[in-house]
């Protein structure tokens, strides 16, 4: 059992952070971010995020492993189709890696080569479902492995996406399929993760709430425009706009969504951008 | 319909460096809707053609250039003409290209590019609903196409990028399954978005494709 799935099974509060493997083959920077997430349970690597080309998320995992964090890996559906998903998975599992985030994954449109050709052979649903097979050892054509993989899937959900109803039916769909825990999307708005939770806590299934911090009100107004199921409030950008120190408040604002996660989530996901020397800060309990 | 799109007139003229003599081929169905092969625009391309000091030895528009053995049995009618030709041009989908380059060894060129099956909005305006996936699942979807709608094709309800019910992928359309939910609702079959989707079996869409009508295609029935 992964040390994630530990905690959160003992019900403790988890914290993550996520690295991007680099755009080339020397992993020197990556490892040098690691480090300054020692404090987090475990550490997202994603995968050719932003349809962006760079290193294996897997490769850069097991490095991860090997300096003795914790990794998540990413693993998304654009890139690969069910053959080299489940190959990818078992070679995982051959490394050590348990923990993982099924995602289906950002169209190649928003990325730096927009001429590639799509995969999506399976959505996250069906992933999900693929990667609970292969732990009964069978692959998708049903098919016996020598050994099952052992995996804690995890998937991601946005609580502020609209409308809610069909965010949670496919969070449902993704607990049936396998997934033991979440990790969202950025949340801004109190209200927002109460009527989320309300209905999501219902499924038992701990969730991770993403927490990013805002660095000044531009890099608000570009999430609002530009990041699906990402809304940082009309209050919020004004707090942004009158603070002398934009940052400090956003460290402020992040702090007050780490009360939140406190609060009805299971554990929170820090999204803070080359600024991981205040991560102290942000999860500093604000009432001392 | 088969929607397709000229090739660019700067394209054509590099294609076309070093001949001298052409034969030009439209067709009258879809490319002739599409306004890219149709009787204008083949006469159009061959006034351009001749202003740029080539000689159009001949043309034609086909009926239907997809019809393997008629393209072939039209051609034949022209063949001095064509034997004339360095090469022929033909502004037609991409089946019609090769229905001609099937039945001459003569080079043959495509003069438009090929887009997508599609359903005609009004004149001029086009919108992929179907791409032939080789197992309808519109039964279950409300009669909408995820496979085709949704940019990532997914099947289980939408992905992580719809906000307000629009798509991450184009904003100016909605969620495909957004709108699918929306109809289920109406129709109250909501249990069919519930379900969970099975990955598309794609050794149905093999290529190249091929099919042939059963004995008796009268009766309605196939397989
Ligand atoms: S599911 Fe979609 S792509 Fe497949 S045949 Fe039906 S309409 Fe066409
Ligand atoms: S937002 Fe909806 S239509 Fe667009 S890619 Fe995602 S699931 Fe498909």
């Amino acid at each position: 059992m992964s040390r994630l799935a530990e905690k959160l099974a003992q019900q403790q509060f988890v914290m993550t952070a996520e690295i991007a493997p680099p755009k080339g083959v020397d992993v020197t920077s990556a490892l040098a971010r690691a480090e300054l997430l020692q404090t987090m349970d475990a550490i997202n690597v994603t995968d050719n995020q932003g349809a962006c080309m760079r290193m294996s998320p897997v490769a850069l995992a097991r490095l991860l492993i090997e300096q003795g964090y914790e990794p998540i890996l990413q693993l998304t559906c654009r890139d690969r189709n069910r053959m080299a998903l489940q190959s990818e998975l078992l070679g995982a599992a051959a490394l050590g890696i348990e923990n993982l985030l099924l995602l289906t994954g950002d169209h190649p449109q928003f990325g730096d080569h927009k001429a590639a050709r799509p995969v999506f052979d399976l959505d996250s649903v069906q992933l999900l479902k693929a990667v609970a097979q292969l732990q009964q050892g069978v692959d998708m054509a049903g098919k016996a492995l020598n050994h099952p993989p052992r995996f804690f899937s995890g998937a991601a959900v946005a609580p502020a996406a609209e409308p809610q109803v069909l965010v949670l039916k496919k969070l449902a769909k993704k607990v049936a399929c396998g997934a033991q825990f979440f990790q969202t999307q950025a949340v801004f708005k109190r209200s927002q993760l109460e009527s989320f939770m309300a209905s999501a806590g219902l499924f038992r299934t701990p969730v991770i709430m993403g927490v990013l911090l805002l660095k000044n009100l531009r890099m608000a107004e570009f999430l609002n425009r530009n990041i699906p199921g990402v809304q940082v409030p009309e209050d919020l950008l004004q707090r942004l706009e009158g603070a002398a120190d934009p940052l400090a408040e956003g460290v402020k604002i992040a702090r007050e969504m780490v009360v939140l996660a406190r609060e009805f989530c299971q554990g929170v996901h820090l999204m803070t951008f080359g600024h991981e020397d205040l991560l102290p800060q942000i999860l500093a309990d604000p009432s001392v | 319909m088969i929607i397709s799109t000229p090739k660019g007139r700067e394209e054509l003229e590099a294609l076309l460096a070093g001949y001298r003599t052409l034969f030009l081929v439209g067709c009258g169905a879809c490319a002739t809707v599409c306004k890219v092969g149709g009787e204008d625009e083949v006469f159009a391309t061959q006034e351009w053609l001749e202003a740029g000091g080539r000689e159009v030895v001949g043309s034609m528009v086909l009926k239907e250039a997809c019809h393997v053995m008629r393209a072939a049995r039209e051609l034949r009618r022209y063949r001095s003409q064509v034997d004339e030709a360095e090469v022929l041009l033909v502004l037609s989908c991409g089946g019609g290209v090769q229905s001609i380059s099937s039945c001459t060894d003569t080079r043959v060129l495509a003069g438009v590019d090929s887009l997508f099956l599609g359903n005609i909005r009004r004149f001029g305006e086009f919108e992929e609903k179907c791409s032939l996936c080789g197992e309808c699942i519109l039964n279950e979807t409300a009669g909408i196409c995820p496979v085709t709608n949704c940019p990532k094709g997914v099947l289980n309800g939408p992905c992580g990028g719809m906000e307000d019910g629009h798509c991450e992928v184009d904003a100016e359309r909605d969620c495909i399954w957004a709108k699918i939910y929306r109809r289920l609702e109406k129709q109250q079959r909501l249990a069919a978005f519930d379900r969970v989707v099975e990955a598309k079996d794609w050794s149905k869409k093999f290529k190249p494709g091929r099919h042939q009508l059963a004995r008796n295609p009268g009766s309605g029935v196939e397989k």
